[in-house]
């Protein structure tokens, strides 16, 4: 398209073809300029990159590699490292084949040459409850701070460049080295499973009835673990390898699920939930299709890994990671095939994937809406910053707004389930809402019901605990942190008429 | 099944149905009271009437209209709302649909005793859906008739004196259009399209009643109630987009019962970027309906049928505004224009 000399060999758009140098250009200009429009990254900052082995994020950490080996002044300025969580436990695979997933991954980012952190699923039983507190980061404005610390990196850079003249390559590396040292220490090998961790992850997951509560479940822990990740190694930015296809379909997903207020945080550029660490989503420019094409024209190794769904029967709304329509290309020059039929229990990709060979600008316009979309709540409906949901740490959205789907389906609730006559002696009456003082009363022990749960969830997360059969087997961080904030609304309680103001950050 | 399933509310009757919404098995008489009691709470908590207002209730023989009218009128005499309620139908004017369809708002009309006025495309506009679909083609004409209708209640029911419309759209409606305006990218209507009362200056507030309420549960308690109705899908409504999402919603359903109230949650919760460029809307300089363009979309689909070119409003329209705002005086580079357009699409669609 561009040098109009070179043979075409592929076709994104209708009436654009590429050559494969084009195509490499295009390709990478893109990703740096998603970086470069959004200007997050500070020089020299610490950036986790979150590595599954699919497509999306194996392109992702090549673009990573491509912008650190470039020379001067376009040379991203950051210090990578990555993150593989291994999910094996919860998709059946067995020790063996873990393992051999595990060296797989392990060799090709040890080919990277940046630090990484392979860590399994199973450590989400080990983690702190203050996982699930977003960590007030005094940002300071960005766009000045931005700029000064570009012009000091670059500052620093030509002091160091000044000393060590001549020797440019050697200069270079021990510039490397100094950045992520491919030491031992860099690496992190998980020790051996612990095996009653593994029992007590598969406990869980069988507790889940549905399988799209499971998909949600599954997200949920491996970014807690994700975010542990960063917070123990100073990582300050954890970049995810969403591409547009799956934005798109993450956004028609959890619209479904009733996260019509997140989509802007679940799918945006820039996530800043946890607060002191920001999730970045470099690759949602990409379609699914152009990603497949890259990494096979420019050799991009990806490891198959097992999602929660294989050989699974059972349906769920999507999945954590939709198939790409062109994986299988036979012909690079050809343009890919229509998405293949999938198996009737995806309905909202099968629906994506039908509609868009039917009307082709489907995905970008759903992509695109989800881009106008904010984070504001329209009817937050407190005057201080409302709670954080304790699963997906976004702003609850149950405030129960009179004439809305929450209350009547509340309202359906209750009306359906009136006290049976052997239960007469309720103790408070006819008081329905919320938590009601008699219906806790059974499991008051330490196994945490839904009711006292239900609070502290957004309306989402509501959905997937309701679909569990019990709540005992969470990760203990979850029930520590329930717990906490318990207390401390029970204390907030206490002293409510004392207070003259509402919002007290949350600590 | 060995043992009768025993109501989950009474606990003594025998269950007769499991509800869609909950997941809970009720016998007949307790499903009817929640279900009634759900409507009343929705009108109450979201205040959709005041005393001594005339609500015309859009009618169109269907079960969603048939339910309305009569929960309209039984709560209206059981919870003392002191509405005065009209039935307003529009005939479209689509023989073996619309004209079956009348019929059974006719007989319901008796049994409800509310007076009925039906209004026909034909009177409004000179055209009937049957004429316009001939002159169309298979695509396009839900675009006409729902364009056309949704002005059509607003003067029948200025026409009658009515203060509110009120609509039979269901939670399923709702939870349609929240994903079908996702699709398309409109985001005015996106944030617009899950209130439940909606309008206010310029044009009659319109509220939806059973906005909270499944589509199977409006059958079921049609069901049981023995409320008459017409069930056939209009004749031009297969080739509609609206199908698509209407299939995704109940495979939807089959996986997650409540995915129809959590996409509703999720259209009330949407919040819209607050630096997008919203339409502003303003008033339709031909007919003084409410529009975002200078002229309403009805306008620019009626001029079209009325010059030969019924594709004139379908697609981008602001060059075609521009064209039709200044062209009281016919222009003539506006003419050629369009006939190109139509013949472009003509050589395409044949």
């Amino acid at each position: 398209m561009k040098c109009k000399e070179g043979p075409p060999v592929l076709i994104i758009r209708v009436g654009d073809a590429f050559c494969k140098a084009c195509f490499k250009d295009y390709f990478v200009h893109k990703f740096r300029a998603t970086l470069g429009k959004n200007r997050c990254i500070f020089p020299g900052e610490k950036v986790l990159l979150a590595f599954s082995g699919g497509p999306a994020s194996s392109a992702m950490v090549r673009q990573v590699q491509e912008g650190l080996s470039r020379d001067a002044a376009k040379k991203l300025r950051f210090k990578p490292g990555i993150v593989f969580v291994d999910e094996g436990a919860v998709c059946g695979q067995d020790l063996g084949k873990r393992r051999e997933v595990h060296s797989q991954v392990e060799m090709i980012l040890r080919a990277t040459g940046f630090p990484f952190h392979l860590v399994h699923l199973e450590e989400v039983f080990d983690l702190p409850g203050s996982i699930l507190r977003s960590i007030s980061h005094n940002a300071t404005d960005d766009s000045q701070s931005y700029k000064e610390a570009v012009d000091g990196f670059i500052r620093r850079q030509q002091q160091q460049q000044s000393e060590r003249t001549g020797d440019s390559l050697p200069g270079q590396l021990s510039e490397l080295s100094v950045r992520c040292p491919p030491g031992k220490e860099a690496v992190e090998v998980p020790g051996p499973l612990s095996v009653s961790h593994t029992a007590e992850l598969t406990h869980l997951f069988r507790a889940v009835k549905t399988l799209t509560a499971k998909e949600e479940l599954l997200q949920t822990l491996r970014n807690h673990l994700i975010l542990h990740v960063a917070r123990t190694n100073g990582y300050t930015k954890v970049m995810m390898g969403d591409s547009c296809t799956r934005v798109a379909v993450k956004l028609l997903a959890n619209l479904c699920l009733g996260r019509g207020a997140f989509l802007a945080g679940d799918t945006g550029f820039s996530d800043s939930r946890h607060g002191d660490v920001l999730v970045l989503r470099p690759m949602r420019e990409y379609s699914a299709k152009e990603i497949a094409f890259y990494n096979r024209l420019f050799g991009v190794p990806a490891v198959f890994t097992p999602s929660l769904d294989t050989k699974v029967r059972g349906a769920a709304l999507h999945r954590s990671s939709p198939p790409v329509p062109a994986a299988q290309i036979q012909r690079p020059c050809s343009p890919p095939p229509p998405a293949p039929g999938r198996p009737p229990h995806y309905p909202l990709i099968s629906f994506l994937y039908k509609l868009q060979s039917e009307f082709p600008a489907t995905i970008s316009t759903v992509y695109r809406t989800g881009e106008k979309l904010g984070t504001t709540p329209r009817d937050a409906g407190g005057d201080a910053e409302p709670e954080r949901c304790l699963l997906c740490l976004c702003h609850l959205d149950t405030s129960v707004v009179d004439g809305s789907s929450l209350q009547s389906t509340l309202l359906s609730e209750e009306l359906c389930r009136k006290p049976p006559p052997s239960a007469g002696s309720g103790c408070c009456g006819g008081a329905p809402n919320e938590t009601g003082c008699c219906r806790s009363s059974p499991t008051a022990g330490a196994v945490p019901s839904q009711a006292v749960l239900f609070p502290l969830l957004c309306y989402s997360c509501r959905l997937t605990v309701k679909d569990m059969t019990c709540l005992e087997p969470l990760p203990p961080y979850v029930h520590s942190e329930a717990e906490r904030r318990q207390r401390r609304a029970a204390m907030k309680q206490e002293i409510q008429e004392f207070l003259l103001e509402d919002d007290l950050p949350a600590s | 099944m060995p043992a009768p399933v025993l109501c989950q509310s009474c606990g003594a009757g025998r269950a007769a149905l499991r509800r869609p919404k909950t997941g809970r098995a009720l016998c007949r008489a307790c499903f009817v009271a929640a279900f009634e009691a759900e409507v009343h709470g929705t009108i109450v908590s979201a205040r959709l009437f005041q005393p001594g207002e005339t609500v015309a209730v859009g009618a169109s023989g269907g079960k969603d209209s048939t339910v309305l009218a009569h929960l309209l009128r039984l709560l209206n005499e059981r919870h003392g709302y002191g509405l005065r309620l009209l039935l307003l139908s529009i005939d479209e004017g689509i023989a073996g649909y619309r004209d079956d369809s009348l019929e059974a708002v006719r007989r319901n009309r008796g049994r409800l005793g509310l007076p009925l006025h039906v209004l026909s495309y034909q009177e409004l506009y000179g055209w009937s859906m049957d004429r316009i679909a001939r002159h169309v083609g298979p695509k396009n004409n839900c675009t006409f008739c729902g364009v056309f209708r949704r002005q059509a209640l607003d003067r029948g029911a200025a026409l009658l004196g009515a203060d509110k419309i009120a609509t039979g759209h269901n939670a399923d409606d709702v939870a349609e259009t929240v994903l079908m305006n996702f699709l398309r990218g409109d985001v005015g209507r996106l944030r617009r399209c899950a209130g439940i009362l909606t309008g206010g200056e310029g044009t009659l507030p319109r509220c939806k009643p059973l906005k909270h309420a499944y589509e199977k549960e409006i059958v079921l308690y049609a069901y049981f109630q023995g409320l008459d109705y017409f069930s056939t899908e209009c004749v031009y409504a297969p080739n509609a987009y609206r199908g698509h999402t209407r299939t995704l919603l109940k495979d939807l359903e089959a996986v997650r019962p409540s995915a129809v109230a959590d996409l509703v949650h999720s259209g009330e919760r949407l919040a819209v970027r607050e630096d997008v460029r919203m339409p502003t809307q303003g008033i339709c300089q031909r007919c003084g309906y409410l529009s975002s363009q200078p002229l309403c979309k009805a306008c620019v689909l009626l001029e079209g049928l009325n010059r030969g070119l019924p594709r004139l409003g379908i697609g981008k329209p602001s060059r075609l505004q521009k064209a039709l705002t200044g062209a009281e005086k016919p222009e003539a580079g506006f003419q050629e224009d369009s006939e190109q357009s139509s013949n472009a699409v003509r050589t395409i669609d044949f």
